[in-house]
This record gives C-alpha cells, structure tokens and sequence, in this order.
C-alpha cells in the first residue's frame, strides 16, 4: 500500500490511536485488578459486606 | 429483567461480567473490519492516501461528543431521578471522551498540516474541540478533588449539564462562522456528501469505535462500583477502629453493606 508522500501523518494517526487504546485498556485492566485486590484483602481481614455474608440484594 | 433492576451495581456486575467478552469480541471484530476497509478505500482525488486519517479522525470527533452526551444524560439521572448508578456511569466515561476528544484533536492537527498547511488554526471548529478536551480534564479534577463520591457526583453533574451547550456550538460551528474545518459531510440534510467507498470504511469504523466505548465504559462502571466498595470497607474498618469498641459480631468480623 502507498501512502505516497504523507505516510508520516498517516502512520502516526493510526499509531496515536492503538497507543491511546492500549493505554485505556491497560489502565482499566490495572485498575480492576488494584480494586479487587483491595476488596480480597479487607474480606480477608474480617470487613464484609453485609450482603457477602447473606446474598441477597445489595446496595453500594 | 426491567431496568430497574440494573440499578443494583451487584446485579449490574453479574449481568456486565457475563456481557463484556462478548463486547470485547464485538469491538475487536467492527475494528478490524473497519480497518481492513479503510486500507482498501481508494485515494480522495484532491486529498490522495490522507483521507485515511478520517477514518480514525471522524469517529474520534464523533465519539468525543456522544460521550459528553452520554455523561449529559448521566447526570441528569443523578441531579433528577437519583439513579444508583449514574454517577457511576457519568464518572466512567469522562476519561474515555477525554481520550476520545484528545485523539480528534491530534489526528485533526495531523490531518490539518498536509492539507491546510498548518498543524493549527483559532477557529471555531477546533477551539471549541479544543474546549471539550478541557471541560473533560477540568471534570475528572473535580472528581478527584471532592472526597465523598456523592457531592461530587452532584458537582460533577451540574458542570456536566452547563457544557453540554457547548456540543450544539462544536457541531454548528463550522456553519455559524468562517473555519477552514469543512462543513458536516455524513450527517447533514438531503444525506451524506461522500461516496460509498469512503462512506462504508467510515461508518464500520465509527461503529467500532462506539463499541469499544460501550466496553471500556462497562469495565470502567464495573471498577468504579468495586472502588466505592472499598471505600465503604475502609471507612467502616476505620469507625472499628476509632471507637475501640467490641465493632464486630459474634464471628469477629467488621460488617457492613458497602
């Protein structure tokens, strides 16, 4: 494929984009786990929720 | 299940938990569809191969405003209907439209140099992008300043609420002043001006891009919820704490409903 003599604007476009994806979903992959890490190790610590004792309906 | 059911965040997890693999799928196969599409359009005879930064340009710009959209429409459940998880959902989003709104403006600049001879230009179109993008940085350090999720959910939605006025002034910019961006091209009276060929690559890719704003959006409410958990959790094992009194039941444990 050429791109003719704006590859560079092009490619670098594209390549913006992946990267600021990557980056997204890398943070929201992260985060998840720092979160549920956190959750397990109040759990394991003897803080639960109300609901995690009898599952029923739970508000946050 | 109605959508009143949905406002529990647990059920809200166990029903996303289940939906997100196949958004994922859904994302990955619209994208990868968009832009093999997209490789294979022709060249714009005036503009040659850059025309294929619209691909990644239009959906980008598009996606920047939905999203404000949505975190409108957001808030407006939070400040009126007190919906469990609009804050929720309107907190999520604002980093991915500042994504979204920051690659509009990059790709345009990208686009604009070739074309316009300049990486830059005051006008309406790109400053008031160029507000957005602030608007949406200026609401996530709002978010962050405010400690308790709940007044800063109601901050967070009237802000929200005054910027929409700012999407109506992006979209009609380009026909209420001079502006070297040109006018609306796709979603316009009488029907979209581009040829099928650009026209198919475009729309496959703008709904690809609104899929994975859909996914990451879920991810995002989901992590949301568990950090709201977490905090309800270190609050209550904080309160045990500082009365030193007996704060657990029979077993020993700290109990609470976060």
């Amino acid at each position: 494929m050429d791109l003719g003599p704006y590859t560079s604007f092009i490619a670098t476009s594209y390549l913006a984009a992946a990267l600021i994806v990557v980056l997204l979903i890398g943070w929201i992959a992260i985060d998840y786990r720092t979160q549920k890490a956190r959750l397990r190790a109040l759990e394991e610590s003897g803080v639960v929720r109300r609901s995690g004792r009898a599952a029923t309906t739970d508000i946050r | 299940m109605s959508l009143i059911d949905l406002a529990n965040p647990t059920r809200f997890l166990a029903l996303t938990a289940r939906l997100l693999p196949w958004l994922a799928l859904a994302t990955v196969v619209l994208l990868a569809a968009g832009l093999y599409l997209s490789a294979l359009a022709p060249d714009d005879y005036q503009q040659g191969a850059t025309v294929k930064i619209m691909f990644i340009h239009v959906p980008n710009a598009w996606l920047s405003m939905f999203v404000w959209g949505v975190m409108s429409i957001a808030s407006l459940g939070t400040l009126v209907w007190r919906h469990p998880l609009a804050d929720v959902a309107a907190k999520s989003a604002a980093p991915i439209g500042a994504s979204f709104t920051f690659l509009a403006l990059l790709t345009g600049s990208l686009w604009g140099r070739p074309m316009w001879g300049t990486y830059w230009e005051w006008d309406a179109r790109l400053t008031s992008v160029l507000i957005l993008f602030l608007m949406y940085l200026g609401l996530m350090a709002l978010w962050r300043a405010v400690e308790d999720p709940t007044r800063a959910a109601r901050a967070a939605a009237v802000l929200t609420l005054v910027g929409a006025i700012n999407l109506p002034i992006i979209k009609f910019s380009v026909d209420w002043w001079n502006t070297l961006h040109q006018p609306a091209s796709v979603m316009r009276m009488g029907g979209p001006a581009l040829d099928k060929s650009f026209l198919i690559p475009l729309l496959v890719m703008a709904i690809g891009f609104s899929f994975l704003f859909v996914t990451l959006h879920v991810a995002a409410m989901r992590n949301e919820i568990l950090r709201r958990r977490v905090r309800s959790l270190q609050m209550l094992q904080a309160r045990a704490y500082a009365t030193s009194a007996p704060a657990g039941d029979a077993s020993g444990q700290v109990v609470g409903a976060a």
